[in-house]
């Protein structure tokens, strides 16, 4: 196979005595294909529209005397002008479609357009939640079949499906266990997390009502079981553990925490944005965890969407799925599946759901795509998404190692990600100065400062659905950049360079916040 | 298989690299008993693109579409033409495949079209900042009461829900309340000409740290929320005004006009399809500035770069979970980005006029829907005041009714009994939405089934 690059070709290398980014500014301000662009409050206009409507044709009102009176101040584009607004925006967008894209923890996979197909078919992408469930039935077995193999991948007995993301998903896990421990009339106040977990899992803790405390970690990057058994007690209502922690390790004595939570009566959740890296190996309900969510948007392809939608179904032991949250399908010994409300749940025999997070089902066009992408995997295909996305961050991990500090990089393989720190940088440079460095590069940078437990910590995560070649390609531009940042690169400092725009000023942007955008002659 | 790059021989070559005999020395952190050997049992295997799409098309092919039948189903998802650049646009890869915008320097296409999504949405809703928005409407509608709680310092624990505002939404709250120890003061809904505003009002005391009302109401109605903005302030309570069908907003007045506080509600309507429930757009604004730092969720705000130039960034994180973790506004590490990119465009296409025009297209059919219906023997309207939904009475369980039609392809509209199961006093009510994709022959269809029903 040809190595990337054969010729000695590199991209933006300047021909000799010329140089590509520099020259007179425009009149515009534009730069070729890279293209400045207004608001569209300052190109549209309240009489242009890009739809054409009826022109309002009088007759009856039953408004009750609420009319607006007043002007709303929402401009309009033609169509062309709209979709030019728009494919300009786009442009200056970093994107998986166009590269790399190591965000640590946020597993960004490619996602396949199988998927975008499969969610616009019109039995899915346009049928009301209200209609009558005998019109529906195939969306509910869409619901049910994603029910099943989430069930089987993680070995666990239930599944709630309608947690809108990551965060809501963590929410109905705990409520689930405060909803079990209330049933037994065991109130408890407090939810141990360690202090390498993302910050929705103590926003999540405190937002039920708990008091939370940190477990502490050993040198080795992994909880510290003994201070844990050390904490446990009757007051302990459960610890959210992430594993694949967010060191990128496994935590091997999982099953010894679990197994002491238990004991001292207290419920295990799991953080599972990083199933990634062990679905179709590990099945957490083996290992004695009582609830985890599943970030679809993670593990199982859906789009990111520049920040979302996400989807967040939560899987339950045996314990906790009785608790689990309306509705949910169920299929009966007929085969046919039922959507499970409020009014039907006895029938279903789930009569302690702890109540409903969402109006409707669920996220079903995020379902949809799950779906597809499982089936295109199959169980086969699951396992090896895991096995590669471990390679290529192990293959990260070792091939940086000697010119970036990796903390636990001696205590064995990493999982999915393999996190640096920042030891051995030149004084006055940062970890935010190599990531920007980074950018000019063509990359989006890796997590930056998170887990808060090492120093300016860099957390990258390749993902499986990277080739070889751009992962050496991107090992070659990080140790480039390594390099500078060791050397003390002054110019690292202004980083990036060639971005739509240079660094920008976050400290001016909250002290006087503009939120909304205001006329000038309005003013 | 299609979506891995790595052959065999590279990971063979990388295996060795690393320095590992097999891909499971690499799992050696897992405890040998956790480890599965194969793949897991009772699952299928890999399959072809044509065999996931074959499979995927008979399960839609089990569903009644939307545009298969003549349509009458809102109660917060409503079916509008969405504009066929709407699709495209959010189809680009650039943004279906960006992430959170936390690298502001290569991610100014999503955070200036969140500058003017969060625009669009304050003036709207008649409010001076809107956030980048939230999982959907009744998730946005808890968020609110929680954010009540936080301005009355937690001294204030009750919050008013008006009996009109949609159950499940109300279920949400209920839900959340259970776990915060908020008391909730709700009655149920009745089914009167217009809405119980004074009884709602007579409801709010000195402990209440908000009122929840919908606008336009769970049965249609508009309730009038500047007499019951002026009730709460009175009380120093918050006016929490939802609304769940944001084309009304083009013809009738703001909520923020009308002095509500917090304006939350479901933005689907716009540029984001039914999709049997989700994912829908969360929105989420408040009329004073001084309560932005009480909000929960994303806000991108404008700044400049080191040259000067004008640049989007996300800001005030300060309230948010990965900074300020336990003692954050909210857990929310989402927005609903895509769908609000999808509202973007759709708003910009239509602009003030042309969401006008959709509005009153909307209103004048459901005016015409009205009256048609209530001249079916056997059928009352209940509605004095509505916009493109209203109940009518059927004088007979309405649940029955809605699902012997749509045996005959009509879908005609979600009964009360479906969504107030517990009151059986609204059993024969049936709601009714109408929009600009409903035809004159669909209202006659549906009249006409409904006089053979109920004849």
């Amino acid at each position: 196979m040809n190595a990337p690059n054969a010729s000695g070709w590199k991209p933006g290398t300047p021909v000799e005595g010329h140089n590509a980014m520099s020259g007179p500014d425009t009149a515009t301000g534009n730069r070729a294909l890279m293209l400045e662009e207004p608001l569209i409050f300052e190109i549209g206009h309240a009489e242009t529209t890009g739809v054409d409507l009826p022109e309002p044709q009088g007759g009856a009102n039953r408004l009750g005397g609420f009319d607006r009176a007043e002007t709303i101040g929402l401009p309009g584009l033609s169509e062309p002008e709209t979709v030019r607004h728009y494919t300009r925006l786009s442009r200056q967008n970093y994107a998986i479609d166009l590269g790399l894209f190591p965000l640590g923890s946020c597993t960004m996979k490619h996602n396949p357009r199988l998927n975008e197909k499969v969610a616009r078919m019109p039995g899915f992408a346009d049928v009301h939640p209200l209609q009558p469930v005998d019109t529906v039935r195939g969306a509910l077995e869409v619901i049910n079949e994603l029910a099943r193999w989430l069930i089987d991948l993680t070995g666990m007995h239930g599944v709630a499906m309608s947690p809108k993301a990551g965060a809501h998903g963590e929410l109905c896990g705990i409520l689930c266990i405060r909803a079990a421990l209330e049933a037994r009339g065991d109130a408890r106040e407090v939810i141990l997390v360690p202090e390498s977990a993302h910050g929705t899992n103590p926003a999540t803790a405190a937002f039920a009502g708990y008091k939370v405390e940190d477990i502490p970690a050993t040198p080795a990057g992994r909880v510290d079981l003994e201070a844990l058994k050390a904490r446990l007690g009757p007051d302990v209502a459960g610890v959210m553990i992430t594993n694949p922690n967010t060191c990128g390790l496994f935590e091997p004595d999982m099953k010894a925490i679990s197994d002491a939570v238990h004991e001292a009566g207290g419920f295990v959740y799991c953080d599972g944005a990083n199933f990634n890296a062990i679905v179709g190996k590990v099945r957490p309900g083996d290992l004695g965890v009582d609830a985890m969510h599943i970030n679809l948007h993670k593990t199982f392809s859906t789009p990111h969407g520049g920040g979302g939608p996400g989807s967040g179904p939560v899987v339950l032991s045996e314990a906790l799925a009785p608790y689990g949250p309306l509705p949910f399908t169920a299929r009966d010994g007929d085969g046919v599946v039922h959507l499970v409300e409020e009014e039907n749940a006895a029938e279903f025999e789930h009569t302690k759901a702890f109540g409903r997070m969402t109006a409707f089902h669920g996220q079903m066009g995020m379902f949809t795509r799950a779906l597809a992408y499982m089936l295109s995997h199959g169980a086969d295909g699951l396992k090896q998404v895991a096995e590669d996305a471990v390679l290529n961050a192990n293959y990260v991990l070792r091939s940086l190692e000697d010119v970036l500090d990796a903390p636990f990089g001696h205590s064995g393989p990493c999982m999915h990600e393999a996190l640096f720190s920042d030891k051995g940088f030149a004084e006055g440079l940062s970890t935010l100065d190599l990531a920007k460095a980074l950018i000019d590069e063509g990359y989006h940078p890796m997590t930056m400062y998170f887990p808060l437990v090492v120093h300016g910590a860099m957390l990258v995560e390749p993902t499986e659905t990277e080739s070889k070649a751009a992962l050496d390609q991107f090992i070659m531009a990080l140790r480039s950049v390594a390099e500078r940042v060791k050397s003390g690169d002054e110019s690292l400092k202004t980083a990036p360079h060639y971005a739509p725009r240079r660094r920008l000023d976050e400290t001016q942007a909250a002290r006087k916040p503009i939120l909304a955008w205001n006329d000038p002659d309005m003013v | 298989m299609r979506y891995l790059p790595l052959t065999d021989i590279d990971r063979s070559d990388m295996l060795e690299k690393v320095g590992a005999p097999d891909i499971d020395a690499l799992f050696s952190d897992v405890p040998e008993e956790a480890r599965l050997s194969g793949p897991i049992e009772g699952l299928p295997m890999h399959a072809s693109e044509m065999a996931v799409e074959k499979h995927m098309r008979r399960l839609s092919k089990k569903n009644l579409a939307a545009s298969d039948a003549a349509f009458f189903l809102g109660a917060g998802a409503y079916k509008h033409h969405i504009p066929a650049s709407v699709d495209h646009i959010i189809q680009r890869g650039e943004f279906l495949t960006a992430y959170t915008p936390y690298q502001p320097e290569i991610a100014q296409g999503t955070l200036q079209m969140l500058f003017e999504f969060q625009t669009q949405v304050a003036r709207l809703y008649g409010c001076a900042v809107a956030n980048a928005s939230m999982y959907d409407g009744s998730t946005a509608c808890w968020e609110a009461v929680a954010m009540a709680g936080r301005v009355a310092r937690g001294k204030k624990r009750k919050v008013v829900l008006s009996g009109a505002l949609h159950p499940h939404y109300a279920e949400v709250v209920r839900t959340m309340a259970k776990f915060t120890e908020d008391e909730i003061a709700d009655a149920p809904p009745s089914l009167a000409a217009k809405p119980d505003d004074d009884g709602l009002i007579a409801r709010i005391d000195e402990n209440t740290s908000c009122v929840v009302v919908q606008y336009p109401d769970i049965l249609g109605r508009l309730p009038d929320l500047a007499k019951i903005a002026e009730a709460a302030h009175e009380k120093g309570a918050l006016l929490i005004a939802v609304n769940t069908e944001p084309v009304a907003l083009g013809v009738v007045k703001s909520p923020g006009e009308l002095g509500a506080d917090i304006v939350v509600g479901e933005g689907q309507s716009i540029g984001v399809g039914l999709q049997f429930g989700g994912p829908y757009l969360g929105l989420f604004a408040v009329r004073d500035p001084k309560h932005v730092r009480m909000m929960p969720g994303r806000l991108c705000g404008e700044t400049v770069d080191a040259e000067g130039k004008r640049g989007f960034v996300l800001t005030l994180s300060t309230r948010e979970q990965h900074i300020r973790r336990e003692k954050a506004t909210s857990n929310i590490c989402t927005n609903s980005g895509l769908c609000a990119l999808a509202f973007s465009v759709h708003m910009t296409l239509l602009g003030e006029k042309g969401l006008r025009q959709m509005a009153m297209e909307n209103h004048r059919l459901a005016c015409l829907a009205a009256d048609r219906l209530a001249r079916v023997p056997g059928v009352t309207l209940l509605n004095d005041s509505f916009f493109n939904e209203f109940t009518i009475r059927l004088g007979t369980d309405a649940r029955k009714i809605v699902r012997a039609l749509a045996d005959k392809g009509v879908l005609a509209g979600v009964s009360l009994g479906r969504l107030f199961p517990d009151n059986p006093e609204l059993a024969d009510g049936l709601l009714v939405a109408v929009t600009e994709t409903t035809s004159e022959d669909d209202i006659e269809t549906l009249a006409s089934a409904l006089e053979g029903e109920l004849a």
